[in-house]
Protein backbone atom coordinates (compact mmCIF):
# COMPACT_ATOMS: atom_id res chain seq x y z
CA UNK A 1 0.00 0.00 0.00
CA UNK A 2 1.11 3.01 -0.76
CA UNK A 3 0.84 6.69 1.73
CA UNK A 4 -0.67 9.35 0.64
CA UNK A 5 1.10 11.08 3.04
CA UNK A 6 4.53 9.71 1.89
CA UNK A 7 4.05 10.84 -2.08
CA UNK A 8 1.85 13.61 -1.29
CA UNK A 9 4.03 17.34 -0.90
CA UNK A 10 0.65 19.33 -0.06
CA UNK A 11 -2.46 18.36 1.88
CA UNK A 12 -4.94 21.06 2.18
CA UNK A 13 -8.45 22.17 2.69
CA UNK A 14 -9.86 25.41 2.23
CA UNK A 15 -13.03 27.25 1.96
CA UNK A 16 -13.91 28.19 -1.66
CA UNK A 17 -16.48 30.47 -0.73
CA UNK A 18 -18.39 30.12 1.86
CA UNK A 19 -20.70 27.20 0.41
CA UNK A 20 -17.84 24.77 -0.65
CA UNK A 21 -14.66 23.30 0.73
CA UNK A 22 -11.55 22.27 -1.82
CA UNK A 23 -8.79 19.70 -1.02
CA UNK A 24 -5.71 20.02 -2.64
CA UNK A 25 -3.07 17.05 -2.88
CA UNK A 26 -0.19 17.96 -5.06
CA UNK A 27 2.24 14.80 -5.58
CA UNK A 28 6.29 15.51 -5.15
CA UNK A 29 7.15 13.46 -8.18
CA UNK A 30 5.21 13.88 -11.57
CA UNK A 31 5.01 9.58 -12.29
CA UNK A 32 3.62 9.15 -9.07
CA UNK A 33 0.72 11.96 -10.23
CA UNK A 34 0.32 10.18 -13.18
CA UNK A 35 0.37 6.86 -12.04
CA UNK A 36 -2.56 8.41 -9.54
CA UNK A 37 -4.88 10.45 -12.06
CA UNK A 38 -4.02 7.21 -14.89
CA UNK A 39 -5.59 4.70 -12.43
CA UNK A 40 -8.26 6.81 -10.80
CA UNK A 41 -7.20 6.32 -7.67
CA UNK A 42 -9.84 9.14 -6.37
CA UNK A 43 -13.16 9.16 -7.26
CA UNK A 44 -16.40 10.87 -5.86
CA UNK A 45 -16.96 7.96 -4.58
CA UNK A 46 -13.68 7.13 -2.59
CA UNK A 47 -13.52 10.24 -1.19
CA UNK A 48 -17.28 10.21 -0.14
CA UNK A 49 -16.55 7.16 1.75
CA UNK A 50 -13.10 8.34 3.41
CA UNK A 51 -15.15 11.27 4.15
CA UNK A 52 -18.02 9.82 5.46
CA UNK A 53 -20.19 11.91 3.05
CA UNK A 54 -23.12 10.80 0.54
CA UNK A 55 -21.28 10.87 -3.07
CA UNK A 56 -23.72 13.69 -4.15
CA UNK A 57 -22.02 16.21 -1.91
CA UNK A 58 -18.80 15.84 -4.38
CA UNK A 59 -18.86 18.15 -6.57
CA UNK A 60 -15.63 18.12 -8.84
CA UNK A 61 -12.41 15.80 -8.68
CA UNK A 62 -9.93 17.56 -10.76
CA UNK A 63 -6.70 17.20 -11.93
CA UNK A 64 -4.19 19.83 -12.70
CA UNK A 65 -0.58 18.49 -13.91
CA UNK A 66 1.12 22.18 -13.56
CA UNK A 67 1.06 21.31 -9.81
CA UNK A 68 0.95 17.99 -10.26
CA UNK A 69 -2.48 18.32 -8.30
CA UNK A 70 -5.55 16.48 -7.40
CA UNK A 71 -8.37 18.68 -6.37
CA UNK A 72 -11.46 17.67 -4.65
CA UNK A 73 -14.11 19.99 -4.27
CA UNK A 74 -17.61 19.37 -2.01
CA UNK A 75 -20.27 20.81 -0.12
CA UNK A 76 -19.67 22.73 2.90
CA UNK A 77 -21.72 20.77 5.84
CA UNK A 78 -23.16 24.40 6.27
CA UNK A 79 -22.44 27.75 4.80
CA UNK A 80 -19.53 29.53 6.54
CA UNK A 81 -19.91 30.21 9.74
CA UNK A 82 -23.48 28.99 10.41
CA UNK A 83 -24.40 27.84 13.90
CA UNK A 84 -22.97 24.72 14.40
CA UNK A 85 -19.42 25.90 12.61
CA UNK A 86 -16.54 24.31 13.73
CA UNK A 87 -13.68 25.56 11.30
CA UNK A 88 -15.12 29.09 9.67
CA UNK A 89 -11.81 29.04 7.54
CA UNK A 90 -12.08 25.67 6.83
CA UNK A 91 -9.02 25.13 7.11
CA UNK A 92 -8.16 21.90 9.03
CA UNK A 93 -10.54 19.36 7.30
CA UNK A 94 -7.64 17.32 5.61
CA UNK A 95 -7.29 14.79 8.69
CA UNK A 96 -9.36 12.23 6.64
CA UNK A 97 -6.85 12.58 3.35
CA UNK A 98 -3.23 12.08 5.55
CA UNK A 99 -4.59 8.66 6.45
CA UNK A 100 -5.53 7.57 3.04
CA UNK A 101 -3.66 4.73 1.43
CA UNK A 102 -3.78 3.08 -2.12
CA UNK A 103 -2.93 -0.17 -3.92
CA UNK B 1 7.62 46.74 -26.39
CA UNK B 2 5.10 48.40 -24.46
CA UNK B 3 4.82 46.93 -21.05
CA UNK B 4 2.70 47.75 -17.96
CA UNK B 5 4.11 47.34 -14.60
CA UNK B 6 2.17 46.75 -11.54
CA UNK B 7 3.18 46.58 -7.51
CA UNK B 8 0.98 44.46 -5.00
CA UNK B 9 2.56 45.24 -1.94
CA UNK B 10 0.58 43.10 0.48
CA UNK B 11 -2.19 39.65 0.10
CA UNK B 12 -4.63 41.88 2.17
CA UNK B 13 -4.76 45.65 3.49
CA UNK B 14 -3.11 45.50 7.15
CA UNK B 15 -1.15 42.62 6.51
CA UNK B 16 1.83 44.34 6.09
CA UNK B 17 4.79 44.18 3.80
CA UNK B 18 9.21 44.86 4.33
CA UNK B 19 9.65 48.14 3.43
CA UNK B 20 12.40 47.07 1.72
CA UNK B 21 10.31 45.16 -0.28
CA UNK B 22 8.13 47.95 -1.28
CA UNK B 23 10.94 50.20 -2.17
CA UNK B 24 12.43 47.93 -4.66
CA UNK B 25 9.16 47.41 -5.79
CA UNK B 26 8.62 51.59 -6.64
CA UNK B 27 12.11 51.26 -8.12
CA UNK B 28 10.96 49.28 -11.09
CA UNK B 29 8.35 52.06 -11.54
CA UNK B 30 4.96 50.36 -11.42
CA UNK B 31 1.86 52.43 -13.44
CA UNK B 32 -0.21 51.08 -10.55
CA UNK B 33 0.05 50.50 -6.80
CA UNK B 34 -3.06 48.50 -5.98
CA UNK B 35 -4.21 46.07 -3.22
CA UNK B 36 -7.20 43.84 -2.67
CA UNK B 37 -8.55 44.31 0.79
CA UNK B 38 -11.00 41.66 0.45
CA UNK B 39 -12.50 38.19 1.78
CA UNK B 40 -14.79 36.05 3.00
CA UNK B 41 -12.92 33.78 4.60
CA UNK B 42 -13.27 34.94 7.85
CA UNK B 43 -17.30 34.24 7.73
CA UNK B 44 -20.45 36.27 7.59
CA UNK B 45 -19.70 38.61 11.11
CA UNK B 46 -17.83 40.84 9.11
CA UNK B 47 -19.94 41.49 6.42
CA UNK B 48 -23.14 41.85 8.26
CA UNK B 49 -21.89 44.00 11.28
CA UNK B 50 -19.74 46.52 9.08
CA UNK B 51 -16.95 46.01 10.50
CA UNK B 52 -13.55 45.83 9.17
CA UNK B 53 -11.68 42.17 10.42
CA UNK B 54 -8.18 43.95 9.55
CA UNK B 55 -6.83 46.07 12.40
CA UNK B 56 -7.23 50.07 12.04
CA UNK B 57 -3.73 50.32 13.09
CA UNK B 58 -2.38 47.87 10.74
CA UNK B 59 -4.62 48.94 7.60
CA UNK B 60 -3.00 52.62 8.29
CA UNK B 61 0.66 51.64 8.61
CA UNK B 62 -0.03 49.91 4.57
CA UNK B 63 -1.76 53.02 3.77
CA UNK B 64 0.74 55.32 4.68
CA UNK B 65 3.57 53.90 2.19
CA UNK B 66 1.29 53.25 -0.37
CA UNK B 67 -0.62 56.93 -0.52
CA UNK B 68 2.60 58.82 0.20
CA UNK B 69 4.62 56.59 -2.75
CA UNK B 70 1.74 56.96 -5.02
CA UNK B 71 1.36 61.26 -4.69
CA UNK B 72 5.39 60.97 -4.65
CA UNK B 73 5.60 59.27 -8.34
CA UNK B 74 1.92 60.40 -9.29
CA UNK B 75 0.41 57.42 -10.09
CA UNK B 76 -2.96 55.78 -9.23
CA UNK B 77 -3.11 53.96 -5.90
CA UNK B 78 -6.48 51.70 -6.11
CA UNK B 79 -8.05 49.24 -3.07
CA UNK B 80 -10.65 46.99 -3.72
CA UNK B 81 -13.47 45.71 -1.27
CA UNK B 82 -12.24 48.17 1.72
CA UNK B 83 -12.24 46.96 5.13
CA UNK B 84 -12.66 43.41 4.12
CA UNK B 85 -16.08 43.12 3.20
CA UNK B 86 -16.99 46.14 1.11
CA UNK B 87 -20.26 47.69 2.60
CA UNK B 88 -20.56 51.12 2.95
CA UNK B 89 -19.04 51.30 6.18
CA UNK B 90 -16.32 49.44 5.29
CA UNK B 91 -15.94 52.20 2.24
CA UNK B 92 -16.73 55.01 5.09
CA UNK B 93 -14.00 53.57 7.61
CA UNK B 94 -11.24 53.32 4.94
CA UNK B 95 -11.56 56.49 3.30
CA UNK B 96 -11.13 58.05 7.20
CA UNK B 97 -7.62 56.69 7.47
CA UNK B 98 -6.99 57.79 3.97
CA UNK B 99 -8.22 61.29 4.96
CA UNK B 100 -6.22 61.08 8.21
CA UNK B 101 -3.14 60.31 6.34
CA UNK B 102 -3.23 62.55 3.75
CA UNK B 103 -3.65 65.21 6.90
CA UNK B 104 -1.03 64.30 8.91
CA UNK B 105 1.56 63.98 5.60
CA UNK B 106 -0.04 67.13 3.65
CA UNK B 107 -1.19 64.93 0.47
CA UNK B 108 -3.48 66.12 -2.08
CA UNK B 109 -4.99 64.15 -4.39
CA UNK B 110 -7.91 63.42 -7.07
CA UNK B 111 -9.89 60.58 -5.05
CA UNK B 112 -13.07 57.89 -6.34
CA UNK B 113 -15.26 56.49 -3.67
CA UNK B 114 -16.72 53.69 -5.46
CA UNK B 115 -20.49 51.92 -3.09
CA UNK B 116 -21.15 48.65 -3.59
CA UNK B 117 -23.80 48.42 -1.39
CA UNK B 118 -27.20 47.50 -3.09
CA UNK B 119 -30.34 48.94 -1.86
CA UNK B 120 -32.98 46.05 -1.14
CA UNK B 121 -35.32 47.56 -3.58
CA UNK B 122 -33.26 47.35 -6.48
CA UNK B 123 -33.01 43.84 -5.34
CA UNK B 124 -36.59 43.01 -4.77
CA UNK B 125 -37.97 43.98 -8.20
CA UNK B 126 -35.04 42.28 -10.20
CA UNK B 127 -35.78 39.43 -8.17
CA UNK B 128 -39.40 39.79 -9.19
CA UNK B 129 -38.24 39.84 -13.04
CA UNK B 130 -36.27 36.75 -12.87
CA UNK B 131 -32.79 38.19 -12.91
CA UNK B 132 -31.66 37.45 -9.49
CA UNK B 133 -30.45 33.62 -9.77
CA UNK B 134 -28.66 30.85 -7.64
CA UNK B 135 -24.73 30.76 -7.87
CA UNK B 136 -24.18 27.16 -7.60
CA UNK B 137 -23.87 24.92 -5.25
CA UNK B 138 -25.16 28.25 -2.85
CA UNK B 139 -29.00 27.85 -2.38
CA UNK B 140 -31.22 29.46 -3.88
CA UNK B 141 -32.10 32.68 -3.26
CA UNK B 142 -35.41 33.65 -1.65
CA UNK B 143 -37.54 36.90 -1.44
CA UNK B 144 -37.30 36.18 2.50
CA UNK B 145 -33.70 36.00 2.24
CA UNK B 146 -33.51 39.14 0.27
CA UNK B 147 -35.59 40.88 3.76
CA UNK B 148 -33.79 39.13 6.16
CA UNK B 149 -30.20 40.36 4.75
CA UNK B 150 -28.18 43.20 6.07
CA UNK B 151 -25.51 45.03 3.98
CA UNK B 152 -26.05 43.61 1.01
CA UNK B 153 -23.26 44.34 -1.62
CA UNK B 154 -22.40 42.97 -5.02
CA UNK B 155 -19.26 42.28 -6.32
CA UNK B 156 -17.86 44.88 -9.17
CA UNK B 157 -15.93 44.34 -12.87
CA UNK B 158 -13.03 46.55 -13.68
CA UNK B 159 -15.69 48.54 -15.56
CA UNK B 160 -16.55 51.07 -12.67
CA UNK B 161 -12.64 51.55 -11.65
CA UNK B 162 -11.95 52.74 -15.39
CA UNK B 163 -14.78 54.96 -15.12
CA UNK B 164 -12.95 56.50 -11.69
CA UNK B 165 -9.62 56.62 -13.81
CA UNK B 166 -11.05 57.98 -16.93
CA UNK B 167 -12.62 60.89 -14.81
CA UNK B 168 -8.98 61.57 -13.46
CA UNK B 169 -8.84 59.88 -10.04
CA UNK B 170 -5.77 59.38 -8.61
CA UNK B 171 -6.97 57.28 -5.41
CA UNK B 172 -9.67 55.22 -5.71
CA UNK B 173 -11.27 53.11 -2.79
CA UNK B 174 -14.25 50.86 -3.36
CA UNK B 175 -16.76 48.71 -2.03
CA UNK B 176 -17.52 44.83 -2.91
CA UNK B 177 -15.25 44.01 -6.33
CA UNK B 178 -13.89 40.98 -8.10
CA UNK B 179 -10.23 40.27 -6.27
CA UNK B 180 -8.16 41.14 -9.46
CA UNK B 181 -9.83 44.05 -11.10
CA UNK B 182 -7.66 46.53 -8.62
CA UNK B 183 -4.67 45.40 -10.60
CA UNK B 184 -6.57 44.90 -14.25
CA UNK B 185 -8.66 47.79 -14.86
CA UNK B 186 -5.84 50.35 -15.69
CA UNK B 187 -4.26 48.22 -18.21
CA UNK B 188 -7.25 47.51 -19.42
CA UNK B 189 -8.49 50.70 -20.42
CA UNK B 190 -4.89 50.97 -21.92
CA UNK B 191 -5.56 48.52 -24.33
CA UNK B 192 -4.13 45.01 -23.03
CA UNK B 193 -5.56 41.97 -23.20
CA UNK B 194 -8.38 41.61 -20.38
CA UNK B 195 -7.44 37.73 -20.01
CA UNK B 196 -3.90 38.14 -19.19
CA UNK B 197 -4.31 41.63 -17.38
CA UNK B 198 -7.33 39.67 -14.99
CA UNK B 199 -5.14 36.63 -14.63
CA UNK B 200 -2.28 38.63 -13.20
CA UNK B 201 -4.68 40.09 -11.06
CA UNK B 202 -5.77 36.92 -10.21
CA UNK B 203 -1.96 35.94 -8.87
CA UNK B 204 -0.97 39.82 -7.53
CA UNK B 205 -4.18 39.42 -5.53
CA UNK B 206 -2.71 36.92 -3.13
CA UNK B 207 0.96 39.20 -3.29
CA UNK B 208 3.91 36.75 -2.30
CA UNK B 209 1.48 33.99 -1.46
CA UNK B 210 2.27 33.06 -4.92
CA UNK B 211 5.89 32.92 -4.35
CA UNK B 212 8.23 30.47 -2.03
CA UNK B 213 8.15 30.25 0.61
CA UNK B 214 4.58 31.85 0.79
CA UNK B 215 4.01 34.74 2.48
CA UNK B 216 1.07 37.36 2.80
CA UNK B 217 3.31 39.48 4.29
CA UNK B 218 5.29 40.67 1.43
CA UNK B 219 5.01 42.33 -1.95
CA UNK B 220 4.76 40.98 -5.73
CA UNK B 221 5.92 42.71 -8.52
CA UNK B 222 4.12 42.46 -12.77
CA UNK B 223 4.96 42.96 -15.77
CA UNK B 224 1.92 42.81 -19.00
CA UNK B 225 3.02 42.71 -22.10
CA UNK B 226 1.41 42.03 -25.32
CA UNK B 227 0.97 38.67 -25.45
CA UNK B 228 2.30 37.37 -21.86
CA UNK B 229 3.16 38.54 -18.14
CA UNK B 230 5.39 38.14 -16.02
CA UNK B 231 5.18 37.75 -12.01
CA UNK B 232 8.87 38.12 -9.68
CA UNK B 233 9.11 38.93 -6.31
CA UNK B 234 10.93 41.87 -4.37
CA UNK B 235 12.55 40.26 -1.51
CA UNK B 236 15.93 37.92 -1.83
CA UNK B 237 13.94 35.73 0.57
CA UNK B 238 11.37 34.43 -1.88
CA UNK B 239 11.39 33.12 -5.44
CA UNK B 240 9.14 32.82 -7.86
CA UNK B 241 8.87 29.80 -9.66
CA UNK B 242 6.49 27.78 -11.80
CA UNK B 243 5.63 25.30 -8.92
CA UNK B 244 4.28 28.37 -6.58
CA UNK B 245 2.80 30.56 -9.02
CA UNK B 246 1.02 26.93 -10.42
CA UNK B 247 -0.11 25.91 -6.49
CA UNK B 248 -1.54 29.28 -6.17
CA UNK B 249 -3.71 28.90 -8.79
CA UNK B 250 -5.69 25.96 -7.27
CA UNK B 251 -5.71 28.01 -3.93
CA UNK B 252 -9.66 28.82 -2.73
CA UNK B 253 -11.01 27.98 -5.66
CA UNK B 254 -12.94 25.23 -7.04
CA UNK B 255 -11.21 24.60 -10.68
CA UNK B 256 -7.98 26.02 -11.43
CA UNK B 257 -8.70 26.33 -15.10
CA UNK B 258 -12.15 27.92 -15.54
CA UNK B 259 -12.38 31.51 -13.38
CA UNK B 260 -16.11 32.88 -13.41
CA UNK B 261 -16.17 36.66 -12.50
CA UNK B 262 -18.60 39.79 -13.23
CA UNK B 263 -19.09 39.54 -17.18
CA UNK B 264 -17.08 36.62 -17.87
CA UNK B 265 -15.35 33.68 -17.35
CA UNK B 266 -10.94 33.47 -17.04
CA UNK B 267 -10.13 30.16 -18.85
CA UNK B 268 -6.82 29.09 -18.00
CA UNK B 269 -7.15 25.42 -20.18
CA UNK B 270 -4.47 27.07 -22.85
CA UNK B 271 -2.27 28.77 -19.94
CA UNK B 272 1.47 27.50 -19.72
CA UNK B 273 3.61 28.28 -17.07
CA UNK B 274 7.83 29.52 -17.97
CA UNK B 275 10.64 29.68 -15.46
CA UNK B 276 12.42 32.33 -17.52
CA UNK B 277 14.92 34.00 -14.75
CA UNK B 278 15.80 32.43 -11.24
CA UNK B 279 13.01 34.64 -10.52
CA UNK B 280 10.59 35.08 -12.94
CA UNK B 281 7.44 33.12 -14.15
CA UNK B 282 5.94 34.06 -17.50
CA UNK B 283 2.44 33.21 -17.84
CA UNK B 284 0.91 33.44 -21.67
CA UNK B 285 -2.39 31.88 -22.96
CA UNK B 286 -5.03 32.63 -20.47
CA UNK B 287 -8.27 33.96 -22.06
CA UNK B 288 -10.97 35.96 -21.07
CA UNK B 289 -14.29 35.04 -22.52
CA UNK B 290 -17.58 37.02 -22.12
CA UNK B 291 -20.62 35.70 -20.80
CA UNK B 292 -23.82 36.63 -23.31
CA UNK B 293 -25.29 38.42 -19.92
CA UNK B 294 -23.22 40.19 -17.29
CA UNK B 295 -24.27 38.87 -13.69
CA UNK B 296 -22.65 40.30 -10.77
CA UNK B 297 -22.19 38.19 -7.70
CA UNK B 298 -24.03 39.33 -4.97
CA UNK B 299 -23.25 38.41 -1.08
CA UNK B 300 -25.09 39.30 2.14
CA UNK B 301 -25.63 38.59 6.10
CA UNK B 302 -28.62 38.45 8.44
CA UNK B 303 -28.62 38.57 12.26
CA UNK B 304 -29.44 35.42 13.59
CA UNK B 305 -28.95 36.19 17.50
CA UNK B 306 -26.12 36.75 20.38
CA UNK B 307 -23.55 34.37 21.56
CA UNK B 308 -22.55 33.71 24.87
CA UNK B 309 -19.51 31.39 25.45
CA UNK B 310 -18.11 29.15 28.12
CA UNK B 311 -14.85 27.56 28.21
CA UNK B 312 -13.99 24.38 30.55
CA UNK B 313 -12.24 20.92 30.41
CA UNK B 314 -11.89 17.74 32.17
CA UNK B 315 -9.53 15.38 32.58
CA UNK B 316 -11.44 12.51 33.86
CA UNK B 317 -11.22 8.88 32.15
CA UNK B 318 -14.72 8.13 33.35
CA UNK B 319 -16.41 10.82 32.41
CA UNK B 320 -14.63 11.48 28.97
CA UNK B 321 -15.55 7.79 27.83
CA UNK B 322 -19.09 8.83 27.71
CA UNK B 323 -19.02 12.57 26.96
CA UNK B 324 -21.59 12.24 24.09
CA UNK B 325 -24.32 10.78 26.41
CA UNK B 326 -23.73 13.48 28.69
CA UNK B 327 -23.90 16.58 26.23
CA UNK B 328 -26.91 14.85 25.11
CA UNK B 329 -28.31 14.61 28.34
CA UNK B 330 -27.09 18.19 29.42
CA UNK B 331 -28.95 19.60 26.41
CA UNK B 332 -32.42 17.65 27.27
CA UNK B 333 -32.63 18.90 30.77
CA UNK B 334 -31.76 22.53 29.40
CA UNK B 335 -34.58 22.32 27.08
CA UNK B 336 -36.36 21.11 29.46
CA UNK B 337 -36.33 23.96 32.04
CA UNK B 338 -36.31 26.88 28.97
CA UNK B 339 -39.08 25.30 26.94
CA UNK B 340 -41.14 28.03 27.30
CA UNK B 341 -38.43 31.30 26.49
CA UNK B 342 -38.38 30.80 22.63
CA UNK B 343 -35.85 29.47 20.65
CA UNK B 344 -32.17 29.20 21.46
CA UNK B 345 -28.79 27.24 19.94
CA UNK B 346 -26.81 25.20 22.49
CA UNK B 347 -23.80 23.53 21.10
CA UNK B 348 -20.56 21.99 22.76
CA UNK B 349 -17.44 21.91 21.05
CA UNK B 350 -15.57 19.15 22.61
CA UNK B 351 -11.78 19.81 21.56
CA UNK B 352 -10.08 16.49 21.32
CA UNK B 353 -13.13 14.49 20.19
CA UNK B 354 -13.51 16.26 17.09
CA UNK B 355 -13.65 19.43 17.57
CA UNK B 356 -12.49 20.97 14.90
CA UNK B 357 -12.97 18.17 12.28
CA UNK B 358 -16.15 17.31 10.64
CA UNK B 359 -15.03 14.06 9.06
CA UNK B 360 -13.62 11.39 10.00
CA UNK B 361 -13.40 8.22 12.69
CA UNK B 362 -13.91 9.56 16.22
CA UNK B 363 -10.50 7.08 17.22
CA UNK B 364 -9.64 7.06 20.76
CA UNK B 365 -10.75 8.97 23.49
CA UNK B 366 -7.77 11.87 24.56
CA UNK B 367 -6.31 12.26 28.20
CA UNK B 368 -7.95 15.52 28.23
CA UNK B 369 -10.79 17.15 26.72
CA UNK B 370 -11.93 21.14 26.56
CA UNK B 371 -15.60 22.04 26.36
CA UNK B 372 -16.68 25.15 24.88
CA UNK B 373 -20.32 25.57 25.85
CA UNK B 374 -22.28 27.79 23.44
CA UNK B 375 -25.96 29.92 23.56
CA UNK B 376 -26.88 31.56 21.20
CA UNK B 377 -30.15 33.38 21.59
CA UNK B 378 -32.22 36.44 20.37
CA UNK B 379 -31.15 38.55 23.23
CA UNK B 380 -27.56 38.80 24.90
CA UNK B 381 -29.22 38.28 28.14
CA UNK B 382 -31.18 34.97 26.94
CA UNK B 383 -27.86 33.68 25.92
CA UNK B 384 -26.33 34.28 28.89
CA UNK B 385 -28.88 32.64 30.69
CA UNK B 386 -28.73 29.42 28.49
CA UNK B 387 -25.30 29.72 28.31
CA UNK B 388 -25.22 29.55 32.46
CA UNK B 389 -27.43 27.35 33.19
CA UNK B 390 -25.67 24.60 30.79
CA UNK B 391 -22.26 25.74 32.39
CA UNK B 392 -23.57 24.30 35.87
CA UNK B 393 -25.89 22.05 34.81
CA UNK B 394 -22.69 20.21 32.87
CA UNK B 395 -20.53 21.21 36.04
CA UNK B 396 -22.60 19.31 38.72
CA UNK B 397 -23.96 16.44 35.96
CA UNK B 398 -24.41 13.18 38.01
CA UNK B 399 -23.39 10.55 35.47
CA UNK B 400 -23.27 6.87 35.56
CA UNK B 401 -19.86 5.37 37.72
CA UNK B 402 -18.81 9.14 38.47
CA UNK B 403 -16.27 9.15 41.42
CA UNK B 404 -15.51 13.27 41.34
CA UNK B 405 -18.63 14.17 42.72
CA UNK B 406 -17.18 17.70 43.67
CA UNK B 407 -17.33 19.14 40.30
CA UNK B 408 -17.34 17.55 36.78
CA UNK B 409 -15.24 20.52 34.96
CA UNK B 410 -12.01 22.59 35.69
CA UNK B 411 -11.97 25.98 34.68
CA UNK B 412 -9.52 28.21 33.53
CA UNK B 413 -10.96 31.96 34.00
CA UNK B 414 -12.93 33.64 36.53
CA UNK B 415 -15.89 34.62 35.08
CA UNK B 416 -16.06 31.73 33.40
CA UNK B 417 -18.73 33.22 30.62
CA UNK B 418 -17.77 35.50 27.62
CA UNK B 419 -20.15 37.83 25.58
CA UNK B 420 -19.40 36.79 21.92
CA UNK B 421 -21.57 39.68 20.61
CA UNK B 422 -24.11 39.47 17.47
CA UNK B 423 -24.01 36.65 15.43
CA UNK B 424 -24.88 36.61 11.61
CA UNK B 425 -25.19 33.99 8.74
CA UNK B 426 -24.76 34.31 5.34
CA UNK B 427 -27.95 34.73 3.63
CA UNK B 428 -27.10 35.88 -0.29
CA UNK B 429 -24.64 34.02 -1.86
CA UNK B 430 -25.76 34.35 -6.29
CA UNK B 431 -26.06 35.85 -8.96
CA UNK B 432 -27.80 39.14 -10.37
CA UNK B 433 -28.21 40.28 -14.09
CA UNK B 434 -27.43 43.93 -15.09
CA UNK B 435 -27.71 46.21 -17.89
CA UNK B 436 -24.37 47.48 -17.29
CA UNK B 437 -21.40 46.98 -15.75
CA UNK B 438 -21.36 50.34 -14.31
CA UNK B 439 -25.29 50.72 -12.90
CA UNK B 440 -25.16 49.25 -9.34
CA UNK B 441 -21.74 51.06 -8.41
CA UNK B 442 -22.12 54.85 -8.18
CA UNK B 443 -19.16 56.47 -8.32
CA UNK B 444 -17.83 59.69 -5.85
CA UNK B 445 -15.12 62.20 -6.72
CA UNK B 446 -13.48 64.19 -4.38
CA UNK B 447 -10.67 66.45 -4.12
CA UNK B 448 -8.72 65.30 -1.07
CA UNK B 449 -6.79 68.43 -0.05
CA UNK B 450 -4.31 67.61 2.44
CA UNK B 451 -7.14 65.70 3.99
CA UNK B 452 -9.90 68.10 3.77
CA UNK B 453 -12.53 66.80 1.03
CA UNK B 454 -13.78 69.22 -1.50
Amino acid sequence: MIKLMDVAEVIRSKNSGPYELTFDIMFKDAAVFEDFVTRDIMTPAVFAQLYGIDEAQVQSVIAFAPSKAVKITILRPISSGALGEKDVYGAQQHGPLLNFEYA
Amino acid sequence: MKEFRVLSPTAILGYGFPAASFEEGMSHKPHVIAVDAGSTDPGPYYLGSGKSFTDRGAVKRDLEFMLTAACTENIPMIIGTAGGSGADSHLDWNVDIVREIAAEKGLSFKMAVISAQIDKEVIRQRFAQGKVVALKPAPVPTMQDIEDSVNIVAQMGHEPIMEALQAGAQVIITGRAYDPTVFAALAIMQGYDPGLALHMGKILECAAIAATPGSGSDCMFGYLRDDHFELATLSPARKCTTTSVAAHTLYEKSNPTRLPGPGGVLDLTQTTFEQTTDNTVTVRGSRFIPDDAYFVKLEAARHVGHRTISFAATCDPIMINQLDDIIAAVKERVAGNFSDIGDFFLDFKVYGHHGASFYGDTGSMPAEAAIIIEAVAPTAQLADTICSFARSTLLHFGYPGRKSTAGNLAFPFSPSDFAGGDVYEFSLYCLMAVDSPTELFPIKIFQCDKGVLV
